[in-house]
């Protein structure tokens, strides 16, 4: 018994080394989505190209994608988008949501860098970045074929993130 | 030189301008104005992350007072508005979370360390009183005492 409550404070610095190694890799700015498992929300919204043209939630619908939140005011947007590019041209679905942005410049960007996406919401006044809770661009979700969202990716998607993180879960959600 | 001065003055006017554009909103009255504030200080920017969305200038912080002034223009409580950036942001953005199997250590992590000191200090004092309080451990018995001598004597010769 004496034996084993000399060991009591080993035990106790065990415990918080343990806790406190952990805490050295874990990303605090890295929010855990409260969406996880949710739909989408509702928004009813213009796209990019055409002002006359309506996206819904619904249209969102039918295969899992990626909607990727962008902007042409957000630096690191600029890095990712070659890595979209190349994931449309492999043949990954990707929405855009243009969030808060000046519409005519990100005509411009899209036109100038290549276009990835197959719809492009246009939330100039960040309505639907607001029910996402976007809190900085570039944000991407993950959403199935029923237009649930399954995960969330903060920051720049680049190759290695594709390869090591949203692969393997965008493939999963296709092969559902 | 005269035209560089122009242009720090205009320079300084519309930083002033920016400045004030940040709190002009109108309040209906005076309870409101502080539910205003209550709100804006116990939430946190998701983007600063140390900083509430009262003082933060993130954009995102700015969108979001604007929203609680909408919510608070709409006649909703505090629990409402709370619960809509919490469904949006999570429990990230409370500075004062709610009691939960996931917080349970958070809140009463401290108090039960204390307690467990506590717990500790008082085996520790009540241990040594006894010893102190027990006379056998002073006095030795009778055949203790012959033992004693024997080992004394062994040793004068």
């Amino acid at each position: 018994m004496k034996r084993l409550l000399m060991l009591l404070p080993l035990v106790i610095f065990l415990v918080v080394a343990v806790f406190l190694y952990r805490g050295l890799f874990l990303d605090p700015s890295e929010l855990p989505s409260a969406l996880i498992g949710k739909p989408l929300p509702a928004f009813s919204l213009p796209s990019v190209e055409d002002e006359q043209r309506v996206i819904t939630a619904e249209d969102l619908k039918g295969k899992p994608a990626l909607v990727n939140v962008w902007a042409t005011w957000c630096v690191a947007c600029k890095v990712e988008h070659p890595v979209l590019n190349r994931l449309a041209a492999q043949g990954v679905v990707i929405h855009g949501v243009n969030y808060k942005d000046d519409n005519a410049a990100a005509l411009k960007w899209l036109s100038e860098f290549h276009d990835p996406y197959q719809l492009n919401i246009r939330d100039e006044r960040g309505s639907l970045g607001l029910d996402l809770g976007v809190y900085g661009a570039p944000e991407t979700f993950l959403i199935d074929k029923q237009g649930v969202i399954r995960h969330k990716f903060v920051g720049v998607i680049d190759d290695r993130v594709w390869r090591e993180q949203l692969a393997a879960l965008y493939q999963e959600l296709v092969d559902e | 030189m005269k035209r560089l001065i122009h242009a720090m003055l205009l320079g300084l006017l519309l930083a002033t301008t920016a400045q004030a554009a940040i709190d002009t909103y109108e309040f209906r009255d005076e309870a409101e104005r502080e539910r205003y504030r209550t709100l804006t200080e116990e939430l946190r920017c998701p983007k600063c992350q140390n900083q509430n969305i009262a003082d933060s200038n993130a954009p995102i912080a700015m969108d979001l007072r604007q929203e609680i002034f909408r919510m608070l223009e709409e006649g909703q409580n505090n629990d409402q508005i709370i619960n809509y950036l919490v469904d949006r942001y999570g429990d990230f953005v409370r500075y004062n979370p709610p009691v939960n199997a996931k917080t349970l250590l958070l809140w009463y992590g401290p108090a039960g360390l204390l307690v467990l000191g506590f717990g500790v200090l008082t085996m520790i004092l009540v241990r040594r009183r006894r010893v102190e309080k027990t006379p056998a451990s002073n006095t030795l018995s009778e055949t203790e005492r012959e033992r004693l001598a024997q080992l004394l004597d062994k040793k004068d010769s």
